[in-house]
C-alpha cells in the first residue's frame, strides 16, 4: 500500500491545493474522519470546520472550510468545498464575511419557515453553530459579524 | 458626386472607425484569454461534482423519495426561460442568437398550450425579447457592474430560481446561453437543469461509495449545488463566447473598414485627377482661343 494519497482541494473557481499527503481529517456532518490511503470510497458532507491535512514528512496543514464534499477513495481525496482558506489566511475580516453568509442564510430560512419546513431552519441554524465553533477554535471572535441592512 | 473634402472627411471618419474596431478587437482578445482561463480552472470542480452527481442521481432515480429537484413535480405544464446575455453589444450575433433559440423554444412551448416565464440575465436579453415577451419576464439579474464572472454571481442567480421552484412557480427550468467551442464558434445551446437531467450509465459508479450520511441526504444537499454549479458553468461559457465573438466580429469590421478605405482613396485620388485634368483642359483651351 502506498504511503500517500493525492489530496484536491477544489473551490467552483479554482483549484486550491493538489499535493501528496498521509492523511487528512475532516469534518462530516455526522462527525469528524480521517482519510488514509485505502480508505474504503466513501462521500461524506463536510460542516463548516477545519480541515488537517498531513503530509508525507508528517508536518499538517490547516484549511478552514464552510461545507462542502469530499470524495474518498484508496488513492485520493478530492474535497470540493464553495470557500475553502488556509488558516493562515481566515483573518477577522474573512471569518466576518463567512459568519455573515451563515447568518444571513439562517435569518432567510427563519423568515420563510412556513414554506420551507423546520428542518431547513434547523439546518441553517445548525451550520451557523459550527461557523461559531470554527470561529472561536482558531481564535477568532463570533460576535464581531453583524447583519447588514 | 462628392467633392474632394466630403471625400477626405469621409476617409478619415472611416479611419478613426477602423482605430476603434482594431482596439475593441485587441481588448477582446486580451478578454477572451482571461475568460478561458477562468473556465478551465472551474473545470476540476464541475466534474468532480458532474461525476458524483451522475452516480447518485442515477442510483436515486427510480426510487420513491427521489427529491423534488431531481424527479420534478410530475408535470410539464409551467417552463422557466433563464435566458443569459451579455450587457453589452458589438459582440456579432452572439447575444442574438442566444436570444432567438430562447424565443423558438417559447414560441414551441405557447403553441403546445404551456405557460411561459422569462428571467433575464444580462441587458440585451432583457432588451432583445421586451417586445414580443415582455409580460412573460418574471425577473431580471443586472451584470453591468460584474466585472469578472464570480461564484457568487451564478450562486445569485441559482437561488433565484430555486426559490421560485421552492413556491412552486414553474416545473421546469432551461438554460440558454452560449457554448464556447473556438473563437469563431459559439453554439447557442438550451439546457434544463430542473428537473435534474439523469446521465446514463452511471448507476454502477454509485454503488462503489459509501455515503456518509445517506445517500438521499446528499443527494438533497448536492442538487442545489449542482444547479449552481451549472449556472456557473454557463456564466463562463458564456463570457467566454461573448469575448470571442466580439473578437471575430471586430476582426471583421475592422477588415471592412480597411477595405472601405481603399475604395474611397481611389475615388479621391480619381476625382483629384480629373479636377486637375479639367482645369488644365479650361487653361489650354483658354490660351488657343487666344
Amino acid at each position: 500500500m502506498a504511503d500517500t494519497m493525492q489530496f484536491d482541494l477544489v473551490s467552483p473557481e479554482r483549484s486550491l491545493v493538489s499535493v501528496p499527503v498521509r492523511e487528512v481529517r475532516l469534518p462530516g456532518t455526522d462527525g469528524d474522519m480521517t482519510a488514509m490511503p485505502g480508505h474504503a470510497a466513501t462521500i461524506v458532507t463536510l460542516r463548516p470546520g477545519l480541515v488537517t491535512v498531513v503530509d508525507a514528512q508528517g508536518n499538517a496543514t490547516e484549511f478552514a472550510v464552510t461545507g462542502g464534499f469530499a470524495e474518498i477513495n484508496g488513492e485520493s481525496v478530492s474535497l470540493l468545498a464553495e470557500r475553502g482558506h488556509p488558516r493562515a489566511e481566515i483573518t477577522q475580516d474573512v471569518y466576518n464575511e463567512m459568519m455573515r453568509d451563515a447568518m444571513r442564510a439562517h435569518q432567510t430560512a427563519e423568515t420563510r419557515r412556513e414554506s420551507l419546513g423546520d428542518e431547513v431552519v434547523a439546518a441553517a441554524a445548525k451550520l451557523l453553530g459550527d461557523m461559531e465553533a470554527l470561529g472561536t477554535h482558531i481564535g477568532l471572535d463570533p460576535n464581531q459579524a453583524t447583519i447588514p441592512d | 458626386m462628392p467633392s474632394l473634402k466630403d471625400l477626405k472627411n469621409r476617409i478619415e471618419s472611416v479611419k478613426n472607425t477602423r482605430k476603434i474596431t482594431k482596439a475593441m478587437q485587441m481588448v477582446a482578445a486580451a478578454k477572451l484569454r482571461r475568460a478561458q482561463e477562468a473556465a478551465e480552472a472551474a473545470r476540476p470542480y464541475a466534474d468532480r461534482m458532474a461525476a458524483v452527481m451522475g452516480g447518485l442521481t442515477a442510483a436515486a432515480a427510480g426510487s420513491e423519495g427521489a427529491p423534488r429537484l431531481l424527479a420534478g413535480t410530475g408535470a410539464d405544464q409551467r417552463h422557466l426561460l433563464v435566458v443569459l446575455t451579455s450587457e453589452r453589444g458589438l459582440a456579432g450575433g452572439f447575444n442574438s442568437s442566444i436570444v432567438k433559440l430562447a424565443r423558438q423554444q417559447a414560441e414551441t412551448l405557447l403553441a403546445q398550450g404551456k405557460e411561459v416565464a422569462i428571467v433575464t440575465v444580462g441587458k440585451k436579453a432583457r432588451e432583445q425579447l421586451r417586445r414580443d415577451m415582455g409580460e412573460r419576464f418574471v425577473h431580471h439579474v443586472d451584470m453591468s457592474e460584474v466585472k469578472r464572472v464570480g461564484y457568487e454571481n451564478a450562486r445569485e442567480i441559482a437561488q433565484g430560481i430555486l426559490d421560485r421552484f421552492d413556491a412552486g412557480d414553474f416545473d421546469v427550468a432551461t438554460l440558454f446561453y452560449s457554448r464556447f467551442e473556438s473563437v469563431i464558434s459559439q453554439v447557442p445551446t438550451a439546457r434544463q437543469i430542473i428537473p435534474a437531467v439523469i446521465e446514463e450509465g452511471d448507476a454502477a459508479v454509485s454503488s462503489l461509495y459509501d455515503y456518509e450520511p445517506g445517500e438521499e441526504a446528499i443527494l438533497s444537499e448536492l442538487l442545489p449545488r449542482s444547479i449552481t454549479t451549472q449556472v456557473f458553468a454557463a456564466l463562463l461559457e458564456n463570457a467566454a463566447s461573448e469575448q470571442g465573438a466580439r473578437m471575430t466580429a471586430m476582426d471583421n469590421a475592422t477588415r471592412n473598414a480597411g477595405d472601405m478605405i481603399d475604395r474611397l482613396t481611389t475615388v479621391y485620388n480619381r476625382s483629384r485627377q480629373a479636377a486637375i485634368t479639367k482645369e488644365l483642359i479650361e487653361i489650354i483651351s483658354g490660351a488657343e482661343a487666344l
